[in-house]
């Protein structure tokens, strides 16, 4: 027995050795277009955005708030969220703190009317040059004031060419009993609203009750095909073939296409959402000096670049697009020419008595 | 009869064990999926040391577990003396009925009126951030304290409350006394309580999910990643800390029965 | 005598002070937001909305059901069984089923997904056999079976703890007297082990009747329990948080009755047994 003790010890012991002498992360050699200089070193910067939606240095990539760090002595604070309504409701709470945020859209409509951002001075970012024009004066913040947009995406069908025979094109898919048990859907209501809404011809803009209860008919109808409902968990499900058909964003479609390459994926004929998430910066934030110091940094092409490398969606800077070193360069499912350019509508956001509605509406399709 | 009740016990095993033996299988995984084995390494093992978030929150859930465990250890002690010497059984039995609430209550009810309570004074400070660091650490004390309070209770009840008395009348101040007399014999159960308070606080999810802010303790950091993909790495983690607890476990056993047989020759 | 007196209100006045401020003011500030709508005004709306939440209170307390059943008919016979074996064969069994209490349980949790999904262990075994695939995950048995194993220990361990104390003079003397083994443990051994069977069944039908994990992972996310609709309602931000709370004293009070009748069935001495 004493014998046995000792020898996990010492293997655990040999495991601990391994990995303190493994190699450490690499630095990148960075090309800078802007100044760093600062004289908050030593300060924290608490950075609140999307799980798997940064450059964190797995697999050989550029850790990109570990580089933030070295330029900047500024220590970064980083963690995730899974929806805007979960990213809105810790804000809202004054639960915790964060000196910044990427909210999509019509979660910065809100909080711009909620008074819950702080205006951004773009004229001190010096690579808000980098934008592409297209991307400036959103609806959601038509002079600029508020946001610094970080991807662009659309939303799509994931689908398994080994598992099903013909390509789908439309949002029926999920309705059809041939797909029974192999299907995903959105576990966040607003975007499994959008299928419904799409498939039943209706916006999902909509602010008429009776359009909501249609949609959350049709997907009550849609639930005894579906064999689970996901968010980030698609990408297992959908790599290793557990499911066959998925609604996703296309930039995480070609993240799980390098893993398994029976994946495609179409933009549904009845059109589509269309999103921007941008970065902001909350009124409760503590440091701004370096969050604007974050935000430039986000901009510059090598930070840009990588983040876009890793995140897979489409950038909306100009350096990195046009760099033809670029792995998705011309890429066609996250750039699409103008003809192919699908359907597409924007969310906004609702107003208290249909985002109610629709919130309480997802319980009764979940406990249908 | 002997070899069907062994072989049940096994089985039971088994059912307890498997999903223990995937994740230990998985964590060698030379792929990043936990549930498509590609082939053995002992890559992930060594990815450990990159994933500063994973890391951050182990030291974060080790921190609250020791010091919540010391408080509740120390504030319940005091408490169970305090209550055993109550004459009043009305007093007694009401607060006995409080301490058992957090543990009779389901967890995302004290969960979420800890987080309730937070949350209103944060905003009568006028605070930017309720959450954190204080929080998960009260309120790891407040559900560690019914436990550790009744696990010394009993030992307590045990104590010829005449033998502090004639340490007085020998001369002890009631301290010394409380030090020399009721202390020692009261040790095991204060041993439990910190053990099982220990043990509560690093395995809490439910409670610290609702009360802690930024201060995110390691099963918030895997229930996060479940919500993603998990990687190879978190169940590399987890390993290792199931190999340290078994061999705490089998150590202590070995020298429980080692103390026992020597005990049954001296006799 | 009175100095001693002071020092035993100044050991207990701290836990008494702590036990006011963290256990009984956030339940009076959960009712507060219970008994208020989001603007602060008294109203007792939130209690008469609770039907929508109906069928999440009854699955939940159909599910909760049913795998303390389970629980408990997998438990027993192996404290059972426990017990007759050797004290160093009892500490190892007792340390084995206490091991996996470790393993932090969300992550027990999810390799049963890598067990039991279309592309899992299971399905993989039946597939090289030329069986399957079945379809075993994302399915309300799924999120009992979930339940069943996260819990299982607090139902042994209890169970065990109670038996392992019976006197055995007790259970040789019905044996002497000519009772054969199934009526020992009829007559002597299931009355007196019903303690630990109470906490036991204390410990497992709590912690299931309110978790929000288990039926997101194994049961594909698809119906909600109780405690799912709390973290929804919750996550969704302090408009949401009077009916929340609402639901959550609901909740606490289906617990308190459910334990109340529980403790009846007992022995008076059952109340004080947990753990």
């Amino acid at each position: 027995m004493k014998r046995f003790l000792k020898l996990l010890l010492i293997s655990s012991l040999i495991v601990s050795m391994c990995c303190f002498t493994g190699c450490a992360y690499e630095f990148f050699d960075l090309n800078l277009e802007a100044d760093y200089t600062n004289n908050l070193s030593g300060t924290v910067l608490n950075v609140y955005n999307w799980g798997e939606y940064i450059s964190d240095g797995t697999e050989g990539s550029m850790d990109v708030n570990k580089e933030f760090e070295r330029i900047t002595g500024i220590k970064v604070n980083y963690s995730t969220f899974e929806s805007n309504e979960t990213m809105y409701s810790q804000l809202r709470t004054a639960g915790v703190s964060y000196d910044l945020i990427i909210p999509s859209d019509y979660m910065i409509d809100r909080m711009i009317k909620e008074d819950m951002l702080l205006p951004i001075d773009v004229s001190k970012i010096s690579n808000y040059k980098n934008i592409e024009d297209r991307y400036k004066n959103q609806y959601f913040d038509p002079e600029n004031k508020y946001s610094v947009p970080y991807n662009v995406g659309m939303v799509g069908i994931i689908y398994n060419t080994a598992m099903i025979d013909e390509a789908p094109d439309s949002w029926g898919v999920f309705w059809d009993k041939k797909y029974k048990d192999n299907t995903l859907m959105f576990s966040n209501p607003r975007d499994a609203f959008m299928t419904a809404q799409f498939y039943g011809g209706m916006s999902v803009n909509s602010t008429n009750r009776a359009d909501w209860d249609k949609a959350a008919d049709l997907l009550k109808d849609q639930k005894k095909y579906l064999q689970s409902y996901v968010m980030d968990e698609v990408y297992g499900k959908m790599e290793t073939g557990e499911a066959a058909i998925a609604p996703y964003y296309a930039g995480d479609y070609l993240t799980m296409y390098e893993v398994n390459d029976d994946l495609a994926f179409v933009y549904p004929k009845e059109g589509t959402n269309i999103f921007v998430d941008s970065i902001c910066i909350p009124s409760c934030c503590q440091n701004f000096e370096a969050a604007m110091l974050y935000i430039n940094f986000l901009l510059e092409p090598d930070i840009a670049l990588a983040n876009a490398e890793y995140i897979g969606y489409a950038s909306p800077n100009s350096k990195v697009i046009n760099n033809p070193d670029y792995y998705y360069y011309g890429n066609e499912i996250l750039y699409p020419s103008d003809e192919d350019m699908p359907i597409t509508e924007y969310y906004h956001d609702l107003d208290d008595d249909i985002r109610f509605y629709y919130e309480n509406l997802w319980i009764d399709v979940k406990l249908h | 009869m002997k070899i069907l009740s062994k072989l049940y016990m096994a089985l039971v095993v088994l059912f307890l064990y498997a999903p223990i033996a995937v994740m230990v299988f998985f964590s060698f995984n030379s792929g990043s999926s936990v549930w498509v084995f590609e082939g053995f390494s002992l890559a992930w093992y060594g990815e450990l040391v990159f994933n500063s978030e994973m890391l951050d929150a182990l030291q974060h859930t080790l921190l609250i577990a020791v010091i919540s465990a010391t408080a509740s250890t120390v504030l319940g002690t005091a408490a169970a003396v305090g209550i055993t010497s109550l004459r009043s059984k009305l007093a007694k039995s009401a607060i006995m009925s409080v301490t058992n609430i957090p543990m009779m209550n389901a967890d995302i009810v004290t969960g979420v009126s800890l987080m309730l309570l937070f949350i209103f004074f944060g905003k009568m400070l006028g605070l930017s951030e309720s959450l954190g660091f204080f929080t998960v650490l009260i309120a790891h004390i407040t559900f560690n304290l019914p436990y550790v309070i009744l696990s010394v209770l009993p030992k307590l009840r045990q104590t010829d409350p005449a033998l502090a008395q004639a340490a007085m009348d020998l001369g002890c101040t009631p301290v010394s006394a409380f030090f020399k007399v009721v202390l020692p014999s009261i040790s095991s159960g204060i041993f439990t309580g910190f053990i099982m308070a220990f043990t509560l606080s690093l395995d809490d999810f439910v409670i610290s999910y609702f009360t802690c802010g930024h201060y995110q303790t390691l099963p918030i950091v895997i229930y996060n990643m479940t919500k993603r993909t998990v990687t190879p790495d978190t169940y590399a983690l987890s390993t290792l800390i199931f190999i340290v607890v078994f061999a705490l476990m089998l150590l202590y056993n070995v020298t429980l029965s080692r103390s026992e047989k020597k005990r049954g020759m001296s006799r | 005598m009175n100095k001693k007196s002071l020092g035993q209100r100044l050991l207990r006045a701290p836990y008494i002070l702590w036990s006011a401020l963290f256990i009984i003011v956030p339940l009076f500030i959960m009712g507060y937001y219970a008994l208020t709508d989001a603007a602060g005004n008294f109203s007792f709306s939130n209690f008469s909305d609770l039907s929508r939440y109906k069928n999440a209170f009854l699955i939940s307390l159909l599910y909760a059901f049913i795998s303390t059943v389970i629980t408990l008919i997998i438990a027993y016979p192996l404290a059972y069984f426990m017990t007759k074996c050797k004290p160093g064969t009892q500490r190892m069994m007792m340390i084995l089923t206490m091991l996996p209490m470790w393993t932090n349980f969300l992550i027990r949790t999810y390799s049963w997904i890598t067990i039991l999904s279309n592309t899992g262990i299971i399905n993989t075994l039946l597939g090289k056999i030329g069986l399957g695939p079945l379809h075993l995950i994302n399915r309300p048995g799924t999120v009992i079976l979930g339940m069943v194993y996260d819990f299982l220990p607090y139902m042994v361990l209890p169970i065990f703890n109670v038996m392992s104390k019976i006197d055995v003079s007790l259970t040789e003397a019905a044996e002497d007297l000519g009772a054969n083994r199934f009526r020992v443990l009829r007559k002597v051994i299931l009355p007196l082990s019903m303690p630990g069977v109470v906490s036991g069944i204390t410990m497992v039908f709590v912690p299931s009747v309110s978790t929000f994990y288990i039926s997101q992972k194994l049961g594909g996310n698809k119906t909600m329990l109780i405690g799912d609709v709390i973290e929804y309602l919750f996550n969704l931000g302090p408009d949401y948080y009077n009916v929340a709370s609402a639901i959550s004293l609901v909740l606490m009070a289906i617990i308190l009755v459910s334990l109340f009748i529980m403790n009846r069935f007992s022995d008076d001495e059952g109340g004080g047994v947990v753990l």
